[in-house]
C-alpha cells in the first residue's frame, strides 16, 4: 500500500497537467496583480507614515496616527480571516466571488500594511543631510519626493517588495478557501481531499520555483540598482 | 551682501531653551570670505542655516542680496535659496546618481532645459578638476573628490554666496588645502561672497578675509584676518591662533627646557609683513648688551599678508632687557614676556 502510495506520487499519474497549468497560471496572476497594487498602494502608505511624522516635511499628528492604525490593525488580521471579513466588500467592488480576481482586495489590503512598514523603515534610512541639502538647493516637497526619497530608497523599497511577494504567494494558496483557485486551492482540494499526494507535491514544487524566480528577480534588482 | 540685525535663534527643550544664536548683527560685503570659528556647540552651523532659512530665526532679520529671507513666501524662499550654494561637511550627495547626475540635481530643480544642463555640467565638472570623472558614482570618489561635486553641485545655478558648514572637516590636511585652493579660485574667478563655518584656524588663516569668533551663540572677537591673528584680545581667539602659530607643545617643551635653570627672558615676539624682512634680533645683538638665543619660529601666510612669531631667550642685565623690550616694540613688534628669572 505504502509502496503504491509512494509509487503512484513518483509516477505523477494522478497529475493532470492542464489543470496544474491553469492553477499555476491563476497563481501567477493573482502574484502579480496584488504585487503591483501592493507596491503603488504600500509606498503611498509608507510616504504617508514617514512624511506625517513628528519632524518630516508634512507632520501631521492626527494623520500619522490614523495610517499609522490602519496599517497596524490590517497587519495583524490573520490573513484567513480577512479574506472572510472582505467577502461582501470584495463582492461590492469586483462584483463577483469567483475566480482568481475575487482574491485581488483581500491579498492587496493584507499585503500593503506589511510592505508600509517596509517602505517606512526604508524612506527612515536616507540620510537627513541629503535631504536638506535638497531643500538648500530650493526643491519642492513633491521634487524632495520624487528625486530625492523614492531613488535614494530604491534598492530597500525593491528588497522589501520582494520579501512582501513570498508572503503574497503564500497568501494566494490560501485564497483557495473563497474559491479563487490557484495552486493551493489544487493542492488541498484535488491532492489532499482525494489523497492525490503527486498532485500536492507537484503543486507544492511548482510554487517553491515560483519563490525563488520572484526572489531571484528580486536580489537581482536589488544588486544591480543598489550604488552605495 | 549679506547683513544680519539683532539675530536669534531658541531652540525649546524640556529643561530649559537653548539659545543658539544670541542677538547677532553682522554685515559681509560682496566678494568676501567670511569665517566663523568657534568649538563645539558655539551655534556656529545653526548661524549658517539660518542664513538660508533651513532654520527660522526666532528673531531678527537675515538679508542677502537685498533680500529678506524671513519675510519671502514659501515660493520666494525656494527661488532665493536657488542663488545660495550650500556645501557640507558630510557632502550629502545622492549616492543614487553620478557625478554629472548629482550635478544635475540644481539645474533640474530650477527646470533647466536639456542642453543648457549638459553645457553646465561639463563646466562645473572642469571647474572642480574631475574631468572625466562625470559617469563615476559617489561611492567611488575620495572624500575630496565628493567635496568638490558637493561644490560643483553648490554652483550650478550660479548663486551669490556660497554657504560652507564645516566643509572641510572630513577631509585629511592635504585634501583640505586642495579643497581651500578651490574655493579661494571660485572667489576670485566668479566674485563669490563665501561664508564658511570652522574649526580650524589653518582653514581661517589660509582663505578667510574676515573672521569672527563664536562662543555660546555671540561673536566674541571680529576683524579682518591678520588684524585677529597680531591682536587677538580674548582668550578663546588667543588659543585659536596658537592653533597655527605654534605646535601645539611648544610651551611645555620650553617649560620642560629651563625648568629651574638660569634661563633669562623667555619672550615670545608677533610681528607681520614686511616686519618679517628687517634684521631685528641682529640689531639688538649689535646695539645692546645682552645675548639672544633662538628657540623657535614660524611664518604663517594669510590673505592680506605675512604673520610670523618668534621665541627667544635673552640674557643681560635688567635694564639692557628692558631697554631691548621697549626697542623691540617701537619696531612695531610684539614681545610677550612668557617667563624669566
Ligand atoms: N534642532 C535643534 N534642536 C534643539 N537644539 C539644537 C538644535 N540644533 C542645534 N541645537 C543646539 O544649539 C546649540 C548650537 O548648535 P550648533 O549645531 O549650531 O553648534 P556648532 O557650533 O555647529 O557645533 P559643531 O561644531 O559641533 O557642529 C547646541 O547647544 C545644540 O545642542
Ligand atoms: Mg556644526
Amino acid at each position: 500500500m505504502t509502496d503504491r502510495l509512494v509509487g503512484s506520487a513518483w509516477m505523477m499519474q494522478n497529475v493532470n497537467w492542464e489543470n496544474m497549468w491553469e492553477a499555476t497560471l491563476e497563481t501567477l496572476y493573482m502574484s502579480v496583480i496584488a504585487l503591483t497594487f501592493t507596491f503603488l498602494f504600500g509606498i503611498l502608505l509608507g510616504l504617508l507614515l514617514f512624511l506625517s511624522d513628528r519632524g518630516q516635511l508634512w507632520e501631521n499628528k492626527t494623520v500619522n496616527a490614523i495610517t499609522a492604525a490602519y496599517v497596524n490593525i490590517f497587519r495583524s488580521i490573520p490573513f484567513i480571516i480577512l479574506i472572510v471579513l472582505l467577502i461582501p466588500f470584495t463582492r461590492t467592488i469586483m462584483g463577483t466571488m469567483l475566480g482568481p480576481s475575487a482574491a485581488l482586495p483581500a491579498l492587496i489590503i493584507g499585503a500593503a500594511p506589511f510592505y508600509a512598514r517596509l517602505v517606512e523603515i526604508a524612506l527612515r534610512e536616507i540620510d537627513k543631510g541629503v535631504i536638506e541639502a535638497a531643500k538648500s538647493m530650493g526643491a519642492n516637497n513633491r521634487q524632495i519626493i520624487t528625486k530625492v526619497l523614492l531613488p535614494e530608497s530604491m534598492p530597500a523599497l525593491i528588497s522589501g517588495i520582494t520579501v512582501t511577494s513570498i508572503a503574497l504567494i503564500s497568501y494566494t494558496a490560501m485564497a483557495g478557501v473563497i474559491g479563487a483557485g490557484g495552486l493551493g486551492d489544487l493542492a488541498y482540494r484535488d491532492g489532499f481531499q482525494r489523497s492525490n499526494t503527486d498532485i500536492t507535491l507537484v503543486a507544492t514544487f511548482i510554487v517553491l520555483i515560483i519563490v525563488f524566480i520572484f526572489q531571484y528577480i528580486g536580489d537581482f534588482l536589488t544588486r544591480k540598482i543598489d550604488k552605495r | 551682501m549679506i547683513s544680519l540685525t539683532k539675530l536669534t535663534k531658541i531652540f525649546p527643550s524640556a529643561q530649559e531653551p537653548i539659545t543658539a544664536v544670541d542677538d547677532i548683527n553682522l554685515t559681509i560685503p560682496a566678494g568676501e570670505i567670511f569665517g566663523v570659528i568657534g568649538y563645539s556647540g558655539a551655534g556656529k552651523s545653526t548661524l549658517i542655516r539660518l542664513l538660508n532659512q533651513l532654520e527660522e530665526p526666532t528673531s531678527g532679520e537675515v538679508s542677502v542680496d537685498g533680500k529678506t529671507i524671513s519675510k519671502l513666501s514659501k515660493q520666494e524662499l525656494r527661488f532665493a535659496r536657488q542663488e545660495i550654494g550650500m556645501i557640507f561637511q558630510h557632502f550629502n550627495l545622492l549616492w543614487s546618481r553620478t557625478v554629472a547626475e548629482n550635478i544635475a540635481f540644481p539645474l533640474e530643480i530650477k527646470g533647466e532645459d536639456k542642453e543648457k544642463k549638459e553645457q553646465r555640467i561639463n563646466e562645473l565638472i572642469d571647474l572642480v578638476g574631475l574631468t572625466g570623472r562625470g559617469e563615476a558614482y559617489p561611492s567611488q570618489l575620495s572624500g575630496g573628490q565628493k567635496q568638490r561635486v558637493g561644490i560643483a553641485r553648490a554652483l550650478a545655478n550660479n548663486p551669490k554666496v556660497l554657504l560652507c558648514d564645516e566643509a572641510t572637516s572630513a577631509l585629511d590636511p592635504k585634501t583640505t588645502d586642495s579643497i581651500l585652493d578651490l574655493l579661494t579660485d571660485i572667489n576670485q574667478k566668479l566674485g563669490l561672497t563665501i561664508v564658511l563655518i570652522t574649526h580650524e584656524m589653518h582653514v581661517i588663516r589660509k582663505i578667510c578675509h574676515s573672521v569672527a569668533v563664536m562662543e555660546e551663540g555671540r561673536f566674541v572677537e571680529q576683524g579682518d584676518v591678520l588684524n585677529v591673528f597680531k591682536h587677538p584680545k580674548e582668550a578663546m581667539t588667543k588659543e585659536f591662533v596658537k592653533q597655527v602659530t605654534e605646535p601645539d607643545d611648544t610651551e611645555e617643551a620650553l617649560q620642560h627646557l629651563f625648568d629651574g635653570a638660569h634661563q633669562g627672558h623667555l619672550c615670545r615676539l608677533t610681528f607681520t609683513g614686511n616686519d618679517a624682512k628687517r634684521t631685528l634680533i641682529n640689531d639688538v645683538i649689535r646695539s645692546y648688551d645682552v645675548t639672544v638665543n633662538i628657540l623657535q619660529g614660524k611664518l604663517s601666510q594669510t590673505r592680506h599678508g605675512t604673520y610670523g612669531t618668534l621665541f627667544i631667550q635673552m640674557q643681560g642685565e635688567p635694564p639692557a632687557i628692558e631697554e631691548v623690550l621697549a626697542y623691540i616694540r617701537r619696531h612695531e613688534v610684539d614681545v610677550e614676556v612668557i617667563s624669566h628669572d
